[in-house]
């Protein structure tokens, strides 16, 4: 089986992470710039959060056979903080950057003022890059901040057919599917989705345009909920075709459509990794015996 | 610094984009032309000149294994100065950062550029790593940093091919061997095999250094700066 987590926040993960997605079949994901658990302060602050998701934290995945690309935004919490809103005049720059398959995550927290404008201004820089977006909803008032969402969308200049909403559930994916977002789903151990859940919406919605997250970050999160959820198809009688067009072929039109995906392929982490001609291994292991 | 050893071939931009041209489909090759036109006759006019921008999407153009050759033969093109190539390293990807320090042999005749080097010295990912040790740190970095560089690389498993003018530097220098027959015998004690390119790097600092018999190279020796 094998799996494209489309929303993940590695920065917050454990080499061990790594090599359990691996051996769940894991080989490409998407690092969506997010808060971090801790307030950030200034742009500054962001400059070293987006160096980091387009430098080290690629190599650490190619350590791992794991291809990493990413998003790039303002999120919505921190668009409350005047500190931090001046990132939106950095961002033109780094959106040009090739691992940038989209704009996000952008969309609502609070539904304040200041989420409209940020949101206003990322869906025009989202269009300007010719970028597609990707959309977080709100975990408070969910369904209106996805109706709230939707009519910014329709407003902006970026076709909703190049936008993810995600965080999607029961009581929104039905508005969602009608507005011909790409539709998100995080599969989290206690809240968001579950397995079963996620079986359920796609016996009723259908496969099409769906793509299926663990959005684990530094919270109570689970790398290998993507899996779970294969598994989950699998065992509910889907065939193996659906599960490589949710877990895979899905995940990969939607990022695709930014032009900027590229060659998914990394040299698979056994023996000496090559990355960029030179070996990526920390240190010979121990030879066996001694 | 400038060190004493024989000058590096100095690599030939003209040469350069030939092969790299013949590697390209017509797409790449039409899009190359032009970026290194607008480099040339626009290296910096606006908050954003345009050839900057063929920099940052050379990697989707060309492809992964063409891209930093491209983004060199940009630098070289715009001729990027240190300040310019300073801004470009510290707002770069990983991959934009190594075309940067590939670049360097080729755009800055001094020393003012050291701080690249120095500074991707410090990273983890072997890939900047290995652009860092090129021709213009074994002009420029001074013995102390040069050998931590040697070092650096048998530690991260960067192959000591990617040390330009390594026989040349390593010739006579007694403070390089035993700062690897001491890594040697870390990697001993520890139960871990020894590095082969360590092995032939001690082979290397046996012989005389170029031009000298008796003193160390400028700047090294017995000096801990």
């Amino acid at each position: 089986m094998r799996i494209f987590d489309p929303h993940i926040h590695m920065t917050s993960r454990t080499t061990d992470d790594y090599q359990a997605m691996y051996d769940a079949g894991v080989r490409a994901l998407v690092e969506p710039a997010f808060w971090l658990g801790q307030p950030r302060t200034s742009p500054e602050s962001f400059r070293d959060y987006f160096d980091a998701l387009l430098g080290w934290e690629p190599f650490r995945a190619a350590q791992y056979g794991i291809a990493h690309r990413c998003t790039l935004a303002l999120n919505p919490k921190e668009a409350n903080d005047p500190r931090c809103t001046p990132v939106l005049d950095l961002l033109p720059r780094y959106l040009l950057k090739d691992n940038v398959v989209a704009v996000g995550e952008i969309g609502y927290d609070s539904m304040t003022p200041a989420e409209d404008a940020a949101l206003t201004a990322q869906l025009q820089l989202a269009a300007d890059h010719g970028l597609p977006a990707m959309v977080h909803t709100p975990h408070r008032d969910k369904l209106s901040g996805l109706r709230r969402t939707l009519d910014v969308v329709r407003e902006s200049a970026l076709d909703v057919e190049r936008v993810l909403i995600d965080h999607l559930n029961e009581t929104t994916v039905k508005e969602a599917k009608a507005s011909g977002a790409w539709l998100g789903f995080s599969i989290y151990p206690d809240t968001k989705m579950d397995e079963e859940r996620m079986v359920a919406v796609l016996t009723e919605y259908g496969p099409e345009k769906v793509l299926v997250n663990s959005a684990a970050d530094w919270g109570k999160s689970d790398p290998l909920k993507t899996r779970a959820v294969g598994d989950a198809l699998l065992a509910a009688g889907f065939d193996e075709d659906t599960v490589d067009q949710v877990l895979w072929r899905n995940p990969v039109a939607f990022y695709g459509l930014s032009g900027r995906l590229g060659d998914l392929t990394v040299p698979a982490p056994t023996g000496p990794a090559e990355h960029e001609g030179n070996s990526i291994q920390r240190g010979a292991p121990r030879t066996a015996g001694e | 610094m400038n060190h004493p050893t024989s000058a590096p071939p100095q690599p030939d931009p003209a040469a350069i984009r030939r092969t790299l041209a013949g590697q390209l489909d017509a797409d790449a090759r039409v899009w190359l032309d032009t970026a290194l036109t607008e480099a040339a006759e626009d290296p910096g006019t606006g908050p954003l000149p345009v050839w900057e921008r063929r920099f940052a999407e050379a990697g989707r153009v060309v492809g992964a294994d063409h891209a930093d050759t491209a983004r060199v033969l940009l630098l070289h093109a715009a001729g990027a100065g240190t300040a310019t190539l300073t801004r470009l390293y510290q707002e770069g990807s990983g991959a934009e950062r190594r075309a940067v320090l590939d670049a360097l042999a080729l755009t800055v005749a001094g020393p003012d550029a050291v701080g690249l080097v120095e500074d991707a010295l410090r990273a983890n990912d072997t890939g900047i790593v290995a652009a860092a040790v090129g021709p213009y740190a074994a002009r420029h970095l001074d013995a102390h940093a040069w050998r931590h560089a040697v070092l650096k690389c048998l530690f991260t498993g960067v192959p000591l091919t990617a040390v330009a003018q390594l026989a040349e530097r390593a010739a006579g220098d007694g403070e390089l061997d035993r700062m690897l027959a001491d890594f040697a015998a870390e990697r001993a004690a520890a139960g871990r095999a020894v590095p082969a390119d360590l092995t032939a790097a001690r082979a290397l600092t046996e012989a005389a250094p170029p031009g000298r018999t008796t003193t160390p190279p400028a700047g090294g020796g017995a000096k801990e700066n």
